[in-house]
């Protein structure tokens, strides 16, 4: 089945959405990237969306969502890349993405989600996950 | 130079509405749309096709390029046999919905393009119209 990676670097977790998504595949990502932060305790995420050249009010309905999720369980996301483009229209479509922290590329999601976490939890070791049913570490 | 041309595509799944993207997408550019442009386009074709599936239980989209004098424009057309639209007013209002929604679909799909025209009769089906200009 088709999926979307998330890969795991130190306590956060990185998602790249490489493709274009069909609805399906956005429901996965979100019940897949929850289970992640649930499995390995992950203290951010970092979500990056420059490759999608369009986001409707479906996709950013799932970004919403996985946003209000990860902080109910204790993690910081930060949603980066957005195309200008993107942004326009999203805005005229009437969609603000309230709730949802973004930054404009991967280097200061980063520096958001290690100031947001604190340098010396940075530094601690995960625990170790259980079951390991999708961990590639 | 662009040329006139037509094209129809059979919206069934999501994964149609993927394809109906990619389709909007090329025709956009092809016409010379500048990348805002074409993200609105796209953007809005992908709304009215999802609503195709979602609510119209499938359907069709039909491509249209168009040309008066120098200028040109993509018309899109988005018709399904579903239940139809009891109100077009409510339905054309931010946030309303009666899936699971956040209700922009409709509304915002209208200020994303030049022209708008929605034509819908319960128990018959629903039609959608949207032509964006370069």
């Amino acid at each position: 089945m088709e999926k979307i990676p998330i890969l795991r670097m130190g306590p956060f977790l990185l998602v790249t959405i490489q493709v274009d998504m069909h609805d399906r595949l956005a429901m996965t990502l979100q019940d897949d990237l929850t289970n992640r932060i649930a499995q390995t305790g992950a203290r951010g995420v970092l979500m990056d969306i420059s490759a999608l050249d369009i986001v409707d009010s479906f996709i950013g309905r799932m970004i919403g969502n996985i946003s209000s999720m990860a902080r109910i369980l204790d993690a910081e996301i930060v949603v980066v890349g957005m195309q200008p483009a993107v942004a326009i229209t999203l805005v005229e479509l009437g969609l603000t993405l309230a709730g949802v922290r973004t930054a404009l590329n991967v280097e200061r999601g980063m520096s958001l989600l290690r100031a947001a976490v604190g340098p010396a939890e940075t530094l601690l070791p995960l625990e170790e996950e259980s079951g390991n049913a999708i961990g590639e570490d | 130079m662009p040329s006139v041309k037509t094209d129809t595509l059979d919206l069934g799944s999501s994964s149609d509405v993927v394809l109906a993207r990619q389709m909007v997408r090329t025709w956009a550019s092809e016409l010379g749309f500048g990348l805002v442009d074409q993200t609105k386009i796209v953007t809005a074709a992908s709304e009215l096709a999802r609503n195709t599936v979602e609510y119209g239980g499938g359907g069709t989209l039909f491509l249209e390029t168009l040309q008066v004098g120098a200028r040109w424009g993509l018309r899109l057309v988005f018709e399904d046999h579903g239940p139809g639209i009891p109100d077009i007013g409510l339905a054309l209002t931010d946030g309303y919905t009666t899936g699971g929604g956040l209700g922009l679909g409709l509304s915002g799909a209208k200020r994303l393009v030049n022209e708008f025209e929605l034509d819908s009769r319960v128990g018959e089906g629903t039609r959608i119209t949207i032509t964006k200009w370069k």
